[in-house]
């Protein structure tokens, strides 16, 4: 069943218009404990002279970036960055305004957990010029929250949340659906509770088991893996949740209210440029995609000798970039403009048969997934396809 | 040129696991054919699938020299032959290039149906039998027990019966002895100019096709002008040779010797087995009595997975032809799976192994249909039609009958399974013809039973209820009416021609529903329900469903995930590019060996 309508015609031009903005993440690794599903490059119990080595070296990456356009929207995700004094936060700000430059009414996104969030800290995070606060809630059933291995209960992630809609512009829920041991109702519960705190945006992800973490190999030793029939259960409760709340569907997995929606985020689906900054940092600069070093530590010597902290990058051009566009656009409810991959798509065998099964669809010049839930075979169709000139 | 009197032409009759190529080996290392350095195990059985299969497929030749004590020296042609009851056929072709065999059972295991069915085949060529007990050196072997059970079934005396261990070498000594002694020379030449009968042949790809042949007549020497007389090619011999067993080129084979021969030609089709090679300059008049052509007895079709690949198949398989009289094929279309070949085999194994040495030796990634045998249907004008795959058995209201085609199928079994082995055959339609003590633990069991119900893994349930005591011969014995109707299954309600299968109507419903329920299993869920249906006629006897996948989704794809999801998604692609699309579901190639499954439940 389609599951979603047609987008606002305005929503189609700022996901689009994301691509000419330029965008800047920096990561902050540190968390006080690592949670058993995540594969970020994340590190557990840092004292406090490895976070001064390490934010020494960010900073001094930050100074070495080429001059250009200021930053429209800036991510400081992690890792924890609620972990940091609000100190610390506000040095990664200005180094990004004084050396790259922040736009007038630029967007600045710091992730957070909920036991991190007291008033001073909100108040300092603020003054340091965070916009948006994203709060890695994950449940509101402590019963998940104990298997997702979270150090907070329910009742502080929910005072926690409602705090951080009091101090900031934007607040973002992200919650985590589908664990084993989540009944219906307190998915129901989660959904309901979030929306209920005065969000403006919720970020709602299946739990995916990702190779090398504590949970694939719970998963490996026999312990039970999430189910994709009750992961689409899930998933339909908070598409119908959401849109009762006026929040509307933008991307596979998050959803906003009216202007609300994370411009850091619309410009990677739109294919636009972001600088990156810190241990396992991808960046999006002049048309190459590049990674730095993993590991912390590695990732501070390099940087402290004088070296790049780059450890892979990937060019794209012709059909292989054209194709990634439509990849990435087809994230999002706005879709994207078909261009030379996307017609080709439609013209497929394949991309016939997913018109057929409504998951895909042709909307004036641009094609979208209708099912967001089975967006994933729309995306191997178009890698599948043929190369034409482009 | 060797005397015709110094020479010795054979081959060893022995069921799998009997010690057959065990035995070759030392006679081999006897007769100093080999260098030590050179012995490899078991050297007859050179093909790698033989070797992983420990079953020999391809009839070869070896030429051993042979000094007795006395001095005299003799020319031994071991001759071997293929141990699998698909091959019969191929026995019979190396016999027809011998004066005698060496009849060899298992001093544990006694004599097996096979053995027994190839020694009668070999006393009706008139060939002379050594009968040769092997591994008595093993703590279960029981030698008196079988010197009187093989005696007994040859009518010899228990002391023309030599015992051997051709793991240790004991008695290998005496057989040789045996094989000079008891074994007549080749009979001398009937006419006056050459004739020579290929027996084998395979495809050298350096040197072109290279036939084995037997001299009856004359005399073979390179340079010669050949004529073969039943393909009518006029060749020259480039090189004459004999096996040592490496290829060691001659002047001359005289009457009487083994060898081979390398005309330069690549066609492979244009060498038979079994035809007689004579001199284009004066070519004998009356060719050798050739075989009898083998019939094949399972039909299969064999599609390449990549439709470009049809060519390539073509080729592989007028290869195999060469060496493999026994493979028939004609091009087929299936609705569901493009053009391919309709082949036909001795049976399942040599379905199996063709099928193999086409993926390993051809590099061909192919689909195999659900074997069927050759029914003869009636129709209402009252003509009888062969078909030999379900997809051309014309509509009910054309025809009054099929018929189906019956083996007389012979087992024999330690007395205590007979019980057993009469309540397998009657499941399978058998009627029983007669039962026979051989002794009082051996029992022979002779019943009439449908084609397609041995074809299909009776093989193996017979060897798991017995415990793999019991063995089994069987020959063709003429066509029955059967009471059998087509099932046919249905995709999304397509039909899906390559899953439909001629059936009994007493097992319609089990054969559909066990069909269905291992395609459910094995058809992954597709972006809509895909009904799954077995039907007869128009009447739908089962009835599954795949669901619809409902999520096939990433959870996250940021900036840091785009390359990696990227990667992903272009690896699982590939996976799908392996499916196949029947109609608009896609289909892994396990669901096709599913419908083998089934009928070996």
């Amino acid at each position: 069943m389609p599951t979603d309508g047609a987008p606002a015609p305005d929503s189609l031009e700022v996901a689009d218009a994301a691509a000419g903005s330029l965008g800047a993440y920096v990561h902050l690794p540190f968390c006080h404990r690592v949670c058993p599903y995540c594969d970020f490059a994340v590190t557990e119990g840092a004292e406090a002279g490895e976070v001064d080595r390490y934010l020494t070296a960010l900073l001094m990456e930050i100074d070495a970036a080429p001059r250009r356009s200021p930053v429209e929207a800036l991510f400081i995700g992690g890792g924890t960055p609620s972990a940091l004094p609000p100190r610390r936060i506000g040095e990664v700000v200005d180094a990004v305004r004084d050396r790259v430059g922040l736009a007038p009414g630029a967007e600045v996104t710091v992730e957070s957990n909920p036991e991190d969030l007291d008033d001073a800290w909100l108040e300092g995070v603020r003054s340091a010029g965070a916009t948006r606060l994203s709060v890695g809630v994950q449940s509101f059933d402590d019963t998940v929250l104990q298997y997702l291995g979270r150090r907070h209960s329910s009742a502080e992630a929910e005072r926690a949340v409602r705090r951080a809609v009091e101090a900031m512009p934007s607040v973002n829920a992200d919650l985590i659906f589908g664990s084993p041991p989540e009944e219906a109702s307190a998915w129901q519960r989660s959904v309901d509770t979030a929306l209920d705190s005065g969000i403006d945006h919720l970020s709602a992800y299946a739990l995916t088991v990702e190779p090398g973490t504590p949970l694939a190999r719970g998963v490996a030793g026999g312990s039970p893996a999430p189910d994709d029939d009750v992961g689409a259960d899930r998933y339909e409760v908070v598409l119908a949740c959401t849109a009762s709340a006026g929040l509307v569907r933008y991307e596979t997995s998050n959803f906003a209210a009216p202007g609300r929606v994370c411009r850091y985020n619309l410009i990677t689906w739109a294919q636009g440029e972001y600088l990156g900054f810190g241990n396992g940092a991808h960046r999006h600069v002049d048309g190459v995609r590049s990674w730095n070093l993993r590991g912390v530590e590695r990732y501070v010597v390099a940087v402290a000798e004088g070296r790049s902290p780059v450890a892979g990058e990937e060019h794209h051009t012709g059909w292989s970039r054209e194709v990634e566009r439509v990849m990435l656009g087809l994230r999002r409810a706005a879709g994207v403009v078909a261009g030379v991959a996307g017609e080709a798509l439609m013209e497929s065998e394949a991309g016939a048969a997913l018109v057929e099964a409504k998951v895909l669809a042709r909307r004036g010049d641009r094609i979208a997934v209708r099912r967001p839930l089975l967006g994933d075979a729309a995306v191997r169709a178009l890698l599948a396809l043929a190369p034409r000139d482009c | 040129m060797p005397d015709r009197s110094r020479i010795r032409n054979f081959c060893i009759i022995a069921h799998i696991d009997h010690g057959k190529s065990t035995l070759a080996d030392r006679l081999l290392e006897r007769t100093g054919a080999l260098t030590e350095r050179e012995m490899r195990e078991q050297v007859l059985d050179s093909m790698d699938l033989e070797r992983e299969r420990g079953i020999t497929i391809k009839a070869q030749a070896v030429r051993l020299d042979y000094r007795r004590p006395n001095g005299d020296e003799f020319i031994l042609n071991l001759i071997d032959t293929p141990g699998h009851v698909d091959f019969s056929y191929e026995v019979s072709r190396s016999l027809a290039a011998c004066e005698g065999v060496i009849l060899l059972v298992d001093a544990a295991q006694g004599v097996e149906a096979q053995t027994l069915a190839n020694a009668y085949l070999a006393i009706e060529g008139g060939l002379e039998i050594v009968p040769v007990i092997n591994k008595v050196d093993l703590p279960a072997a029981d030698p008196d027990r079988v010197t009187a059970e093989v005696a007994g079934v040859l009518g010899v005396s228990v002391d023309e019966v030599l015992r051997v261990s051709a793991k240790t070498g004991e008695g290998v000594d005496d057989l040789l002895e045996a094989i000079v002694e008891r074994l007549p020379a080749p009979s001398p030449a009937e006419v006056d100019t050459l004739r020579a009968l290929v027996f084998d042949s395979y495809y050298d790809p350096y040197r072109g096709v290279v036939c084995y042949l037997r001299v009856t007549d004359g005399v073979l020497a390179t340079g010669d002008p050949l004529r073969f007389m039943i393909s009518g090619e006029d060749l020259p011999a480039d090189e004459v040779g004999v096996l040592t067993p490496k290829a060691v080129p001659v002047a001359r084979l005289g009457e009487g010797e083994v060898g081979y021969v390398i005309t330069g030609v690549k066609e492979v089709d244009r060498i038979r087995v079994g035809d007689t090679v004579t001199r284009r300059d004066r070519p004998a008049s009356v060719p050798l009595p050739g075989y009898r052509e083998p019939k094949p007895m399972v039909f299969s079709g064999l599609f390449p997975t990549d439709g470009d690949d049809f060519e390539r198949l073509r080729e592989a398989l007028e290869k195999l032809r060469l060496n493999d009289a026994a493979l028939v094929f004609e091009p087929e279309s299936s609705r569901a799976l493009g053009f391919g070949f309709r082949c036909g085999f001795l049976g399942l194994l040599h379905m199996e192994i063709v099928r193999e040495r086409l993926e390993r030796e051809y590099d061909l990634d192919l689909v195999a249909t659900a074997p069927s045998v050759a029914y003869s249907v009636l129709l209402t004008d009252g003509k009888e039609l062969e078909i030999r795959s379900p997809q051309d058995l014309p509509d009910p209201t054309q025809r009054t009958g099929i018929r189906e085609p019956m083996l007389r199928v012979m087992v024999l079994t330690p007395s205590e399974y007979v019980g057993t082995v009469m309540e397998l055959l009657q499941e399978h339609r058998g009627t029983l013809g007669t039962m026979q003590y051989l002794s009082p633990e051996r029992v022979e069991l002779v019943y009439r039973v449908p084609l397609a119900e041995i074809v299909f893994g009776f093989f193996d349930q017979l060897k798991s209820r017995t415990r793999g005591y019991a063995s089994l011969d069987y020959e063709p014995d003429g066509y029955e009416v059967g009471d059998l109707l087509r099932v046919d299954i249905l995709l999304n309600g397509v039909s899906v021609d390559a899953f439909s299968a001629i059936v009994h109507r007493d097992k319609a419903y089990d054969y559909g529903r066990r069909l269905v329920e291992s395609l459910r299993e094995i058809i992954p869920r597709q972006m809509f329900d895909v009904p799954i249906q077995a039907a007869a006629g128009s009447r739908i006897i089962a009835r599954e469903t795949v669901k619809a996948k409902r999520k096939d989704v990433t959870a996250k794809c940021y900036g840091g995930d785009i390359t990696r999801k990227r990667k992903l998604l272009e690896r699982q692609k590939e996976g799908k590019k392996r499916m196949k699309m029947l109609g608009s579901v896609e289909v892994p190639q396990e669901a096709f060996i599913a419908v083998l499954r089934v009928d070996a439940d």
